[in-house]
């Protein structure tokens, strides 16, 4: 870990203007991932704009038009026990408890677990070349050990997968991200559009601008219908995702997005509406390029989705 | 005091605290924190430098250039040694060759550091920083920049099979004719099983504080064997071995990794000696991986005859591994001379040159991997034969060293007698032996089972007990607790030999100048320890009767010493002053007369999910027979991680060795996986108990590594009962299976 200098905030203004003012300057919230990077010099923040103690961010509160928004700073934990999250958006409750462990959840916060970065061995290992974190050294990752990586959405320059079980929940259920800048002005990114693809420039991993802070996300009217998260893993608990599979069998017919294939939370709204599992399985791994080492995450993909269908939904 | 003569009634045979479900006594002062690690002492070295390891970035090579110019500027750093500035270290080749009997050969355990430009693996130092702190030193490493030339290194086992030579170590047996025998045979198999490189995993990273009194050295470290660490440090620093102190007092855990001494030993006392002040270094977690042993990995084929009645006729074991130069690899043939009867075997090990990070021992070296191989081996046997498989076992039991012959027979072999006690226990009669006929809901159930067996080993093993004036007992000894319970069973031993209760036993531990320990290693600490603990109460209880004025047959018990009608309180006869006694348990040749071992049976079984080939256990029990159980609550523990080892052998652990760069790719704990609690479903224990009075007084045998033995040939075997899929590439994990699972719409 290099030294590093840090200043806590209370407005969320502040945290942006803070980590704009000065380059290399980053967030920090429960810091179970930042710590982990900082440590092993795959991030090297000079600055730490400590944001726990904005306020307002850990609570969740009903929207106008009917649905949830979601603090920045709500924990996973509390986020997964919500009650208004149970009854209404029980995949998310699904998929945050599927995640990582309990002690982790109980320091994750909702925008960190959004940013948390890829688990791609070679990311965290500075002796190897890797596009993510060193611009134009190359992908090990391809040629190597590739058996967790992404299968679709990849590029020549990265084949990372993006590892948050949350996420998954979150685009499926078409949550929007809202950030304040250092100058105050605020937006909201549909999630969909909040993740990028890696290209030609794996480094660059969202939309977000410098400074640019995360202050909530929300959820849109509750979906109704029957919510399943299933996540295949090696062992029980405590393992990221090998593929993960979203769904909502509602009203409004069925929602589909996938975890552990894409560098990104993977849907494909043009492929939900199909009448059959290989149908949709189809469109969703359409323009699959895996590796040998992860070529049976699209056998997975097609299994969960004939499962699916089959049963109505996932345990 | 020597055990060359099978043991008669002993005072341990009385049983009143030795057997007793005794909870740890060092518990404790571990669940409140108070029981210092290697890295945790503070007091002796208030003003300890810290030092870190920066490590080789490539598997096989040279270092052309290296800058620490940076590193040396960094705010904070006293030292930074690389191989340009290092003292002179000696290795292993510098010594002359030990002869056979030679004891504790010079630089057998010596682990020199930055002596050159070479780099032989990935992982090894090339430059160790030191500074004020731990976050300084960390940061000034991180600024050392290191050219290399990538030299042709041999990372591959499966390339380099062709060329591989018989393994010096191994032991190679060929018995009767094995070509005939297996040639001709009605039922056989010849199948081949690999096994990955496997890491100890170990709570505990490899730890050391270094501190110098002018020419002398103390080492407060991380060590399975006291007398290694203080002979492989001073042999490498080039000073006299009783110039070295070690302790080791506690110990989070080594699984073999910790036989060895590494970069924090060496490196630490190195720079402590130029600072002229202490040094500390704690390998990092990532560091482990690529910096210590590992086990090797194998490749075995394992050819297997009988005739209709199930009876072997033929026994092959040939295994391929590979380590680097001169070492050892994984000898999983080995424990087939032992295992199962047949007239014609066929023993072998072959042995290739890797450039990978050295091998080393990991809990079971050799049988571990060997048994993943042989006792899959028999469950195809026994599918060939339409035989129960552990019927199959049964009538393939033999009494005697079968590659020797009955001239030599076992001590004690209850083999069968785990497979029948476990199988009942189990319910192993409610198996369907047609794979992929149970379900449970969405789970396609199996049932598995193997048979598992280690070589009993012994070893010498020092203590001193003293009597002390308030009628209470001290035991010093230098052996190890790695987490075991050796505390435990060796206060136990002395409260059982001198008819006290065990609250009035102190023990201490793991200080290189108390006499001279087994150490915990090759499941010999337990009962090779407690034996030297018998050795030296045997002495005390002498020197006691002799100053109580008694004579002939002694009987401690409830704090008394009797003879002939008469009986004086300890505390009487201490009250005339301390009372000690030292001796040394040495060994004749039972082992060899005898062969030794302990054995296993177990029983399992698992869910694989009928869409995505998940494999979850759902519930295991084994049976094991280890002699004496000196403390069931000890050894069950030793069992349950054994079992907990085992899946994760069987269904996740691999190091992924990454051909290209010569190293193991997934260096932390989220990628190399073991097991979570919610991988682990009630697992059963039972003992099947009995008394070795070959293998010491305390007719007790190894237990730390039978518990592995066999484990994960039994979740194998029961994946193919539940789906039919036989994986002869360990791991066994969902995507070998996938292709083979129903067809799905
Ligand atoms: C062993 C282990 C296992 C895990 N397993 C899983 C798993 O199975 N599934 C899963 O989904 N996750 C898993 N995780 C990941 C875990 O969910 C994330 O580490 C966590 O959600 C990150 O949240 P945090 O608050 O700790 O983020 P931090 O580490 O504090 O921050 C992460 C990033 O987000 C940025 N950031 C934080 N807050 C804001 C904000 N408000 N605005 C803008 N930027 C911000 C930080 O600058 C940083 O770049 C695992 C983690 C570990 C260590
Ligand atoms: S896949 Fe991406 S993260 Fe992994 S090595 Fe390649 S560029 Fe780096």
């Amino acid at each position: 870990m290099r030294a590093f200098t840090y200043e806590r905030v209370t407005t969320a203004q502040a945290a942006a203007q803070a980590v704009a003012a000065q380059p290399g300057a980053k967030f920090i919230a429960g810091g179970t991932n930042l710590l982990d990077l900082a440590k092993l010099e795959i991030e090297t923040p000079t600055h730490l704009v400590d944001v726990n103690r904005v306020a307002g961010l850990d609570r969740i509160v009903p929207t106008p038009d009917g649905g949830l928004r979601i603090g920045a700073l709500v924990r996973n934990t509390d986020l997964a026990a919500d009650h208004r999250v149970r009854t209404d958006y029980a995949v998310l409750t699904r998929a945050l408890l599927a995640g990582a462990s309990g002690q982790l959840r109980n320091k994750a916060t909702t925008a960190g677990n959004l940013l948390q970065r890829t688990r791609c061995v070679y990311f965290y290992d500075t002796s190897k070349p890797c596009n993510k974190r060193k611009p134009g050294s190359g992908c090990a990752a391809r040629g190597g050990y590739s058996r967790g990586l992404a299968v679709v959405g990849v590029s020549d320059q990265c084949i990372a997968q993006h590892p948050s079980d949350m996420a998954v929940a979150m685009r499926l259920l078409d949550a929007k991200v809202e950030t304040v800048m250092p100058d105050g002005a605020t937006r909201a990114i549909p999630i969909t559009d909040f993740h990028t693809l890696p290209g030609k420039t794996p480094w660059i991993e969202t939309v977000l601008r410098p400074g640019e802070f995360i202050t909530a996300v929300t959820l849109p009217r509750p979906l109704g219908g029957v919510h399943s998260y299933a996540k295949v893993r090696d062992r029980a608990s405590y393992a990221f995702a090998l593929v993960s599979l979203a769904a909502v069998d509602g009203p409004g017919g069925r929602r589909f997005a996938f975890g552990g294939i894409a560098p990104k939370p993977w849907r494909v709204e043009a492929a939900e509406p199909m009448g059959s599992a290989g149908a949709v399985a189809d469109h969703v791994l359409a323009e699959a390029a895996p590796t040998a080492d992860n070529r049976y995450k699209l056998t997975l993909v097609r299994r969960l989705l004939a499962d699916h269908f089959e049963t109505g939904a996932a345990a | 005091m020597k055990f060359d003569q099978p043991a008669g009634a002993n005072p341990i045979d009385r049983g009143t605290v030795i057997g007793k479900p005794q909870v740890r006594v060092d518990g404790p002062l571990k669940v409140s924190g108070l029981a210092p690690y290697a890295y945790e002492y503070h007091d002796p070295a208030p003003n300890a430098a810290y030092g870190v390891m920066v490590t080789a970035g490539i598997g096989k090579g040279r270092i052309d250039t290296i800058d620490t110019v940076d590193a040396e500027r960094a705010p904070g750093v006293l030292l930074v040694l690389t191989h340009k500035n290092a003292p002179k270290m000696y290795g292993k080749a510098d010594f002359p060759k030990p002869g056979p009997t030679d004891k504790d050969p010079k630089g057998a355990h010596a682990a020199p550091q930055l002596q050159g430009a070479e780099i032989k693996q990935f992982g090894q130092a090339v430059a160790f920083v030191v500074a004020e702190t731990f976050e300084q030193a960390t940061a000034a490493a991180a600024m050392a920049r290191v050219g290399y030339s990538n030299g042709k290194g041999r990372f591959s086992l499966a390339a380099g099979k062709a060329s591989a030579q018989p393994d010096p170590k191994g032991k190679d047996a060929h018995v009767g004719d094995f070509a005939t025998a297996f040639a001709t045979a009605p039922i056989k198999v010849d199948t081949t099983y690999s096994t990955p490189n496997h890491a100890q995993s170990m709570m505990e990273p490899h730890a050391t504080l270094a501190i110098w009194s002018g020419d002398q050295l103390t080492l407060y470290t991380a060590h399975q064997v006291i007398h290694w660490s203080t002979q492989g440090t001073a042999d490498t620093l080039g000073i006299p071995r009783e110039k070295v102190r070690s302790i080791s007092a506690y110990v989070g855990g080594g699984f073999g990794s910790k036989l060895e001494i590494y970069g924090d030993s060496i490196l630490s006392a190195a720079a402590a000696r130029q600072l002229g002040r202490p040094v500390k270094c704690a390998i990092t977690r990532p560091q482990t991986y690529n910096h210590t042993t590992h086990r090797p990995p194998t490749i075995q084929q394992l050819r297997l005859a009988a005739g209709r009645d199930g009876r072997l006729t033929a026994v092959g074991h040939l295994t391929w591994t590979g380590d680097q130069e001169g070492e050892r690899g994984e000898l999983a043939s080995d424990q087939s001379r032992l295992m199962y009867a047949g007239a014609n075997r066929l023993i072998e090990t072959r042995f290739t040159p890797l450039d990978l990070p050295k091998g080393g021992s990991m809990r079971a070296p050799g049988e571990a991997a060997g048994l993943l191989a042989l006792e899959c081996a028999m469950d195809e046997l026994a599918v060939e034969l339409g035989m129960d498989p552990v019927e199959l076992r049964i009538v393939n039991d033999v009494q005697y060293d079968p590659t020797v012959g009955p001239s030599r027979p076992f001590s004690d072999r209850k083999m069968v007698e785990c497979l029948r006690q476990g199988a009942e226990a189990f319910g192993w009669s409610r198996r369907h032996p047609t794979p992929a006929t149970l379900r449970d809901g969405r789970w396609l159930v199996g049932y598995g089972m193997s048979a598992g067996i280690r070589n009993n080993i012994v070893m010498p093993s020092g203590t001193r007990v003293t009597l002390r004036r308030d009628g209470t007992v001290l035991v010093e000894t230098a052996m190890t607790d790695i987490g075991t319970g050796s505390y435990t069973i060796n206060a136990q031993t002395a409260a059982e030999m001198l008819g006290l209760p065990l609250d009035k036993v102190t023990i201490r531990l793991g200080d290189s100048l108390l006499p001279k320990a087994a150490g915990s290693g090759g499941s010999w600490g337990a009962n090779s320890s407690t034996a030297g603990t018998y050795a030296a109460c045997m002495m005390l209880r002498a020197a006691i009767a002799e100053r109580a004025g008694l004579s002939g047959d002694t009987l401690f018990a409830d704090g008394h010493v009797s003879a002939g009608g008469k009986s004086v309180a300890l505390r009487h006869v201490a009250a005339a002053g301390p009372l000690t006694a030292e001796d040394t348990m040495s060994y004749g040749d039972l082992t060899k007369q005898f062969a030794q071992a302990s054995f296993a049976a177990h029983f399992c079984e698992i869910g694989v999910d009928r869409v995505t080939a998940e494999i979850r256990v759902r519930r295991m029990t084994s049976a094991y027979s280890a002699g004496r159980i000196l403390n069931p609550i000890t050894a069950r523990s030793q069992c349950l991680g054994g079992m907990t080892m085992g899946i994760g052998a069987a269904l996740m652990e691999e190091l992924v060795v990454d051909e290209r760069f010569g190293y193991f790719a997934n260096h932390d704990l989220a990628e190399y996986q073991v097991p979570v609690h919610a991988d682990i479903p009630a697992l059963e224990v039972l003992f099947v108990e009995s008394l070795d009075d070959k293998s010491s007084p305390m007719k007790a045998r190894g237990i730390g590594e039978v518990g592995i033995c066999g484990v994960g040939a039994a979740v194998a075997n029961a994946v193919y009962n539940a789906c039919g899929v036989r994986v002869r590439d360990f791991p066994v994990q969902l995507d070998k299976l996938l292709d083979h699972m129903p067809v799905m719409a």
